[in-house]
């Protein structure tokens, strides 16, 4: 009786789906874990074991070497300092995009992304063509630690405005204007309704413009003349040293790179929890 | 008036850091006419570094990809151990220095390497060649399109595929009838941010290439190539060229960034 057979068949037919649906996300899982271990975590384990295997001695001469350290610290430094001038820049930028309405704001808005689509050596070059020695504006930065300020600036534009922009869309106003007619200033109100409730977001950003700053290679490696002790940023201190032949060296300060990298993903996957579970209570 | 001036600042701001730079080199590249231009892009290692940058890139982007969709499925919907670790390990690459992933893979396939010398007994080249322009692109991009994709299926939810699933769908039907259409806006955002990053990239290229100029040298280390040899206009017209591609994906994205937000 087909009727009773398909009455029959129906439960089981939805037992072998979602078998079929389990047996799915095993094959996905070991589709992504097999990707995954062959893009990313093979060459990181390559790395840690080089680094590993030349020992600790070595590491820490590389890292303490005076070429090696005034290249971690100006790193860091104008990663640091190129944050912090994002957070306060980029604040502005996004409150602009937000709350201000001109003529062209929707071009301008689309022009901030265009950092993170131009290629980092072009971002690098158009530098170099406005402030660089044949600057048409007199304005001749190349190879100092401006240059380096300033190609980190460029690239690393879009972090802070693209974080704070969407939580200035949804922030309350009516908070802002009761505040407003209690009577406290322009000032006040942002540094206490607006900016605690953009804080979040503004972090973050500024932990991938750090990120972001540590890393930077493209936007740097024309316009900072790559001078030793000097304009010398980590990532072309290690590919220089891989050119003249030394991977020991390199490895040493790709471990310190690498180690920094994953400190700011787990800060911003911190500042992320502490925002949800700030909102669920 | 209490707006004129933010305005101004972020105005100035973008125009000095960005616009500027960016109208000088169109400027440089077109000073003395379209033929300097033609004429740079048409020299033959010119040519060959693009091509192999459009290579590199046709085989990179279609596996992230796929990469991007599975993972982001598994992420957004399964249910197992270490997802969490498996989220924050996709984002790696976005917080990492190119230099440590073009690093990674010289001290991976290199002569000295791990499979240094199975390679060389079997004499498969990998570093200096293609396949680590390929290797390196992939690692730098890895991320985008999980992540576009991960937020709009969180957004979505899982009813209307439960639903299917209630009814019979198989786990191939579910996904091809109910969940790619309503991701699929997120799909092309994020292939068109790993189109971008794939033919944008530098440092980790730099490192993997060896810069075997008409060989292994890509679009991004011509610029580096031309401007170094003092040939200031061959370095401007590729990257203007790579500029130029830049705009259109921005347009593509801002076309298609309003649908998803519509969805």
């Amino acid at each position: 009786m087909p009727a009773a057979s398909a009455v029959v068949s129906a439960p089981r037919a939805r037992a072998a789906t979602f078998r079929g649906a389990r047996r799915g996300t095993a094959l996905s899982l070991g589709f992504v874990s097999t990707f995954l271990s062959v893009i990313v975590v093979l060459p990181i384990a390559a790395l840690m074991w080089e680094s590993k295997r030349n020992g600790a001695h070595t590491f820490w001469q590389v890292v303490s070497s005076p070429e090696a350290r005034a290249a971690l610290e100006l790193t860091l430094g104008a990663a640091v300092g190129v944050a912090l001038f994002n957070a306060v820049l980029g604040t502005v930028t996004a409150w602009v995009l937000v709350r201000d309405d001109f003529r062209g704001k929707s071009l301008v808005n689309a022009v901030i992304d265009l950092p993170f689509a131009l290629p980092t050596i072009v971002a690098g070059l158009t530098l170099l063509a406005l402030y660089g020695p044949h600057s048409p504006v007199g304005v001749d930065v190349a190879f100092t630690r401006v240059a380096i300020g300033l190609a980190l600036c460029f690239v690393t534009l879009p972090f802070v405005v693209r974080t704070a922009q969407p939580v200035l869309h949804e922030l309350d106003r009516e908070m802002e204007e009761a505040a407003r007619s209690l009577g406290a200033s322009d000032f006040t109100v942002f540094r206490r309704i607006v900016l605690p409730n953009i804080l979040p977001g503004v972090l973050s950003g500024m932990a991938l413009a750090l990120a972001r700053g540590v890393g930077e290679i493209g936007a740097v490696v024309l316009i900072s003349g790559n001078l030793p002790y000097r304009t010398e940023v980590s990532s072309v201190f290690v590919m220089n040293r891989i050119e003249s032949g030394d991977p020991a060296g390199a490895s040493a300060v790709a471990v310190v790179l690498l180690v920094v990298s994953f400190a700011l993903l787990l800060a911003i996957g911190g500042v992320r929890y502490l925002v949800t579970r700030f909102d669920r209570a | 008036m209490r707006r004129l001036g933010p305005r101004l600042v972020a105005l100035s701001y973008l125009t000095i850091i960005l616009l500027a730079p960016l109208g000088m080199v169109f400027y440089r590249t077109f000073e003395h006419g379209v033929a300097p231009f033609w004429h740079a892009l048409s020299n033959s290692e010119t040519v060959h570094a693009f091509k192999v940058t459009l290579l590199v890139t046709a085989i990179a982007v279609p596996l992230n990809t796929v990469f991007g969709v599975v993972a982001g499925l598994a992420i957004a919907r399964g249910r197992f151990r270490g997802k969490g670790f498996l989220n924050a390990f996709i984002d790696l690459p976005l917080a990492l220095s190119p230099v440590v992933v073009g690093l990674s893979l010289y001290l991976l396939y290199g002569r000295t390497g791990w499979f240094g010398s199975f390679l060389n007994r079997h004499n498969v080249q990998i570093l200096f060649a293609w396949p680590a322009l390929v290797l390196a692109t992939i690692f730098a991009s890895v991320p985008f399109v999980a992540r576009e994709v991960i937020p709009t299926l969180r957004e979505l939810g899982d009813e209307q595929e439960q639903a299917a699933r209630t009814l019979g769908a198989s786990t191939w039907q579910t996904f091809r009838r109910i969940t790619l259409p309503s991701i699929r806006w997120a799909i092309v955002y994020g292939v068109v941010l790993t189109t971008a990053r794939c033919l944008g990239e530098y440092g980790a290229v730099a490192i993997v290439s060896g810069r075997i100029v008409g060989k292994t040298e890509t679009a991004t280390l011509r610029v580096e190539d031309s401007y170094q040899n003092l040939d200031t206009t061959g370095a401007y017209s590729v990257a203007l060229v790579l500029a130029a591609i830049a705009v259109a994906v921005l347009v593509i994205m801002t076309l298609t960034k309003p649908k998803e937000q519509s969805v």
